[in-house]
């Protein structure tokens, strides 16, 4: 596997060549251009970037309003902020109000790491899964990113895409289908399923390596839409696995595992499942790969979780 | 609308019905067979509890039947509580307040990056000006010179608990405003002409935002709920509502008498 850049570097090179085929393409920015790999953007279309200072409400609700004048808009401010402190603009003047602007959480999950919790978003699938109309994406990759961005571009209703810094391996052939709902199967196997999304997928990838060293054959989902989920492919890997695991890096309450255990549940399929996230505590200070190790969000945690599911399996 | 209803905001929407008249019937240039296209006039309502006075203005405009408005709040009707973009000729869903004013900066700015002659008017509460987000709008204005943009401030002076200088000191009001980067103009926001002449002279001033500071009596026009709190959303008893119609037919007579 190769590796690629970090999401967000892949962002702003996406987003520049948009807007240079379409003027009516603009990026607003809450004094957030340097961390969204926007300054080239800057330099290079300066009438196509809009700054609104530190204010994040006030980002989203002038996108808002530069998209009811016809403007194709990414509302680009670290995750954290724009999911919380401009929710309230995002559920009615976004949302409610059918203006489909594109919000582009940055720096999402713990990738601010040591900054502290003030600067985490592990709590932006759970609130946006919430609210109507808005598609909630994480890219686990570049080339998910660059679809995700592309199909949000003329999409007609709001989009939620969330990006980390770190680079990231590419997962995909150049040829594969990106669909917004639809999950992709990157590995298949008869024995445990992991669901993940983000940058933890490539996590997934690797733990299935090492089970598969010890005979143990994972089937791995990208499912990049937490919201509408691709309740399809959860009910078949449900169906065909021995277990199930979900893997985000968010809180374990309310994200992506919240909502894969509504569909199972409510389906009647019961399978081992456990939801590998960030619980609901005080979370541990350190940068982003210190806290996933403390989590257990690495190869090593998750395959062990995989093998525990196993047991719980072979018994029932 | 109200009495049917049972429900709505009575006082604010007395307060702010001359402001919608005077736009929508002599400023503005709105109309059903413009309304999908960017290029036009434009209005965002935030304090979109004064629902009652842009659902009759809209319709007297033609953009529904007055019959739509017996719908008012009552099951499955669009035209609810606060305006949506379901109902025709509403522009933006509003209701929780300090929304209204960046998106009307959004809209200001993103018609002027197009060269667009038009313009945008927004009509906010004086009690929501507690709300921060205003502020971060009105610096966004005056930074981007967003002089096709035209606030109007309905200044009734009260809010739901009370005055809006007891419940949170919104002045100097003017000097603020100014502080801010506007322009800014005083009326009497009940007197049609004074609204009309100062609504016809936006820009004040070139290359900035405009803000009309529109005094106006909450409950205009019934004398037992003007400058009343508790009629923000009050809604008249039969006695109440027998004397209110006695008292505004009894004005549209003196009116049109005026006019003979």
């Amino acid at each position: 596997m190769k590796l690629g850049r970090a999401n967000l570097d892949e962002f702003g090179a996406t987003v520049l060549a948009l807007a240079e085929k379409d003027r009516d393409v603009l990026v607003v920015t809450s004094d957030s251009r340097g961390s969204g790999k926007l300054t080239p953007f800057g330099k290079a279309l300066p009438d196509q970037i809009v700054e609104v200072g530190i204010a994040e409400q006030n980002l989203v609700g002038i996108a808002a309003g530069l998209t009811a004048a016809g403007k194709k808009v990414f509302a680009v401010s670290p995750a954290c902020f724009l999911t919380a402190r401009s929710l309230e603009q995002i559920k009615n003047d976004v949302c409610y109000s059918n203006w489909p602007v594109k919000l582009i959480g940055i720096s999402a999950g713990v990738s601010y790491g040591a900054l502290g919790s003030t600067h985490h978003s592990l709590h932006d699938f759970a609130v946006l899964r919430a609210i109507h109309n808005v598609t909630v994406v994480a890219p686990a990759d570049n080339f998910e990113t660059r679809a995700a961005l592309t199909s949000a571009l003329d999409y007609p209703a709001p989009v939620y895409i969330r990006l980390g810094k770190r680079p990231m391996y590419d997962l995909h052939e150049p040829d594969a289908h990106f669909e917004f709902g639809k999950a992709i199967v990157l590995r298949d196997g008869p024995d445990v399923t992991f669901v993940a999304t983000g940058e933890t997928v490539i996590l997934a990838l690797q733990a299935a390596d090492k089970l598969a060293e010890e005979g143990i054959r994972c089937r791995v989902i990208s499912m990049h839409t937490v919201k509408p989920l691709d309740e399809a492919a959860l009910l078949a890997a449900a169906r065909d696995s021995k277990a199930l695991v979900t893997v985000e890096e968010h809180s374990v309450m309310g994200g992506l595992g919240g909502a894969c255990a509504e569909v199972l549940l409510q389906a009647g399929v019961h399978v081992p499942f456990r939801i590998i996230g960030i619980p609901d505590e005080y979370t541990m200070t350190g940068s982003q790969e210190e806290i996933f190790r403390h989590y257990g969000i690495t190869p090593e945690g998750l395959a062990q979780t995989a093998v525990g599911l196993l047991a719980v399996a072979a018994v029932d | 609308m109200i009495k049917r209803a049972n429900t709505g905001h009575t006082a604010g929407s007395l307060s702010s019905v001359d402001i919608l008249n005077v736009l929508y019937n002599r400023i503005m240039g709105v109309t059903p067979a413009n309304f999908d296209a960017v290029a036009r006039d434009h209005y965002i309502q935030s304090k979109g509890h004064s629902v009652e006075a842009l659902y009759t203005v809209l319709a007297d405009a033609g953009f529904y039947s007055a019959a739509e408005l017996d719908t008012f709040s009552s099951g499955g009707s669009h035209w609810v509580g606060h305006p949506t973009r379901k109902v025709p000729g509403v522009e933006h869903n509003t209701g929780a307040l300090g929304h209204g004013l960046s998106v009307a900066v959004g809209l200001a700015l993103g018609m002027k990056k197009d060269g667009l002659p038009h313009r945008v008017f927004t009509l906010l509460g004086d009690g929501e000006l507690a709300e921060g987000s205003n502020w971060e709008a009105s610096m966004t204005a005056a930074h981007y010179k967003l002089d096709n943009l035209t606030v109007i401030v309905d200044r009734n002076d009260l809010q739901i608990t009370g005055l809006t200088e007891e419940v949170m000191a919104l002045e100097p009001l003017v000097d603020k405003f100014r502080a801010f980067g506007y322009a800014v103009r005083e009326v009497n926001g009940n007197d049609i002409p004074e609204l009309v002449e100062a609504l016809e002279g936006v820009p004040f001033v070139p290359g900035k935002p405009s803000l009309l500071l529109a005094h106006t009596v909450k409950g205009r026009g019934v004398s037992f709920i003007e400058n009343v709190a508790s009629w923000h959303h009050h809604v008249p008893s039969d006695e109440e509502f027998r004397l209110a119609l006695s008292e505004l037919d009894q004005a549209e007579a003196a009116l049109n008498g005026a006019h003979r």
